[in-house]
């Protein structure tokens, strides 16, 4: 949506692909300082190669794939408590009654949306 | 100068920005703060104030190193958030937010029980107006939900001030431990304030209610007032070792889903309280001094990540990660600040979070904790996802938002606010010895060796490493127009529900049992009415010819009798 019609940094394909491939090698950079540096150990595990970089990675693969299935279980459509925000209109939309009877008025939207229809219990 | 009172300046700056207005109302509310800091540098550790309350000596001043750090935190935050909020109009955030950075240092200040209750309290209020100034519905209620938690935690904190006084004779705050008197309801005050988990839930619902400028300071105040309750009162108790571990670990993964961005960042505000308590539990000097610098940097880096995010909420009216992207084309110095604080919250070296955290870390696998320090990394990979990446890429890159088009950077003081954060953010980062200088304990301890440096280098990269290739294979869960349930369900939902369902439940018994009642009295009524009625036997009227034809006959036996 750039109607100023400039190009930005990111607009440019070749600058996103710059930064993948830049953090790829910052990666195997440092992976391979392992064997270079000689680190302090304090706990057994550290003595694994590369034991930090795995860990990191592994981690937050780990977390977001649980993250992703935590939402299974907590995730509700965003009129839940029936409180759903007045922010979706933008700032300059104000409007007259925001919270009070948003129950009735926004239910069937915010059920298609979010997919869980369980509001009225 | 207010050695009598080093919370004077901020509660003067509140009543005169209540006073006055225009340039007047600006002059005095960039002063208060400063002020007070300058009263602070000519205080003497060592100082008290003393007062005699009946038998029990009060102490409302106390001041050492610990409360000295805090004390020039606070006024160092709440001067920033009042540069930040210095376009805005309203005098009851004004008034609020100068009183609520005035609770605070009275609070570290507070050598005694009662007087930390009283800041206690006044911390609750000052910090719920701030979510009440949004003035929506929904801000309403959350704010409601809020009081009530932080009024409840100042209750437990007084109910437990009256047995340790009781049984102690003393009011002194200082090491209290879980096996004094009332240590565990005063634990358990200091635990709400701390959002120790399932006690977390105002923390979530409440802060992104606020608004814009109201988050920065509410994100400073109340839990620092608590990590240095705690470090004060319960060092060294393993239990905090394990809360504080669950701390850093449960909150990312609501941070991962959770679409609202502020909201994010109040997860991410529990992740950092987590490596704080941590380190109270430890203990050690080490993990102390890590645990109270980690509290400084967390207010400054925290609070640029939240000043970030509110000026993308002033700009463009939404938060929702879902909603945004693409920012960093019209607010590209906003974009530039955000992620000198995604850097420093991350602990990227050179940033000021690593100068901090690593000493948490360090302590805890010196100590032996092997597993708490496994979840502490997990945690470190997993806050540099979240709030370092998350936070920037989704308000200011991935996909352009609607909001491209109209969006401008904000007013020239917030980004001032911000880059005043920003510089010190980095300045902590990179000359880590005036911040150590500060610390109460001196451990000759520095961050930028090859081991720390390295190794947190590869945790970070990798975790990036990590994002982009999720990114890349559209495993990444999307951001979604969502809420998700967590602790607020069982008072938001399950004990209203509960409540309604029990009182169904109830209806018909309660309806039987007036019925009865009903019936008995009617028929008790009836009763009387039949004996003491106007018709009755006992209570009717009777004609007057009755009583005159009774009197004749009465007269008439008399004389009969007389003549016998």
């Amino acid at each position: 949506m750039n109607d100023d019609g400039k190009r930005y940094l990111f607009d440019n394909k070749r600058n996103v692909k710059i930064v993948i491939w830049g953090l790829t090698a910052v990666c195997v950079l440092l992976f391979a300082a392992d064997w270079v540096v000689h680190r302090h150990i304090s706990d057994d595990l550290e003595k694994l190669f590369g034991f930090y970089a795995v860990y990191g990675f592994v981690a937050c693969v780990l977390l977001v794939l649980l993250a992703a299935e935590m939402r299974k279980l907590v995730m509700r459509n965003e009129n839940y408590y029936g409180d759903a925000d007045e922010q979706s209109t933008g700032p300059a939309v104000a409007r007259a009654e925001p919270d009070v009877h948003e129950d009735q008025a926004s239910s069937t939207q915010a059920d298609t949306e979010a997919g869980s229809g369980d509001r009225h219990v | 100068m207010f050695d009598f009172w080093p919370a004077l300046p901020l509660f003067l700056g509140a009543l005169l920005s209540a006073a006055l207005s225009g340039r007047a109302r600006a002059v005095a509310m960039l002063a208060a703060p400063a002020l007070g800091a300058y009263g602070l540098y000519q205080l003497e550790p060592g100082t008290t104030v003393t007062l005699q309350l009946f038998d029990y000596t009060l102490t409302p001043v106390r001041v050492d190193d610990l409360s000295l750090l805090f004390g020039y935190l606070f006024h160092l935050a709440a001067f920033i958030g009042v540069v930040f909020a210095l376009h805005i109009k309203d005098r009851i955030q004004d008034v609020a937010a100068l009183a609520y950075a005035g609770s605070a240092v009275g609070a570290v200040f507070a050598g005694d029980l009662l007087t930390l209750f009283i800041y206690w309290e006044l911390l609750a209020l000052t910090s719920a107006a701030l979510v009440f100034a949004r003035r929506t519905e929904r801000a309403l209620a959350s704010g409601m939900r809020y009081l009530i938690m932080q009024v409840g935690s100042g209750v437990l904190l007084l109910a437990g001030t009256l047995i340790y006084a009781w049984n102690t004779g003393s009011l002194d705050f200082d090491f209290i431990g879980l096996d004094a008197p009332g240590g565990w309801l005063i634990f358990l005050a200091f635990g709400i304030k701390s959002a120790f988990p399932l006690l977390h839930g105002w923390l979530v619902d409440a802060y992104p209610e606020s608004t814009p400028t109201g988050t920065v300071f509410l994100s400073a105040f109340t839990t620092k007032v608590a990590i240095y309750a705690l470090a004060r009162g319960y060092p060294g108790t393993e239990l905090l070792i394990w809360i504080g571990a669950l701390m850093t670990c449960f909150p990312i993964f609501y941070a991962v889903i959770e679409n609202d961005l502020r909201r994010v960042l109040a997860y991410s505000l529990i992740n950092q309280l987590g490596f704080m308590v941590v380190g109270i539990g430890i203990g050690t000097e080490l993990a102390l001094n890590g645990a109270v610098a980690h509290a400084f940097n967390d207010v400054l880096f925290k609070g640029l990540l939240m000043m970030s995010m509110g000026a993308v909420l002033y700009v463009t009216g939404e938060i929702r990660g879902s909603e945004l992207g693409g920012l960093y084309k019209k607010m590209p110095k906003t974009a530039i600040l955000c992620i000198v604080g995604a850097a420093s919250i991350s602990a990227f070296p050179l940033f000021s979070g690593f100068v901090s955290k690593s000493m948490i870390v360090t302590a805890a696998v010196e100590e032996g904790y092997s597993l708490i320090w496994l979840a502490l990394l997990f945690a470190s990979a997993g806050v540099f996802h979240h709030a370092g990446i998350k936070i920037p890429f989704f308000a200011f890159f991935a996909h352009d938002s609607k909001f491209v088009g109209t969006a401008h950077e904000p007013p020239a003081n917030m980004l001032i606010a911000m880059s005043i954060a920003a510089v010190l953010c980095i300045g902590i980062g990179t000359f880590p010895v005036f911040l150590y200088g500060m610390l109460p304990y001196d451990t000759g301890y520095s961050p930028y060796d090859i081991t720390h440096v390295l190794t947190q280098l590869q945790l970070l990269a990798f975790s990036a490493l990590a994002f982009m290739w999720l990114k890349l294979s559209g495993i990444y869960p999307p951001e979604l127009k969502s809420v998700n349930l967590d602790v607020e369900w069982f008072y938001r939902r399950m004990l209203p529900v509960g409540v309604q369902a029990v009182l169904d439940r109830a209806a018909p018994i309660d309806r039987e049992l007036r019925r009865r009642t009903k019936a008995a009295i009617d028929w008790g009524l009836n009763d009387l009415a039949r004996h003491h009625g106007s018709y009755s036997g006992l209570g009717g009227n009777w004609p007057t010819g009755n009583m005159v034809l009774g009197v004749a006959a009465l007269l008439g036996v008399s004389l009969v009798l007389y003549y016998l």
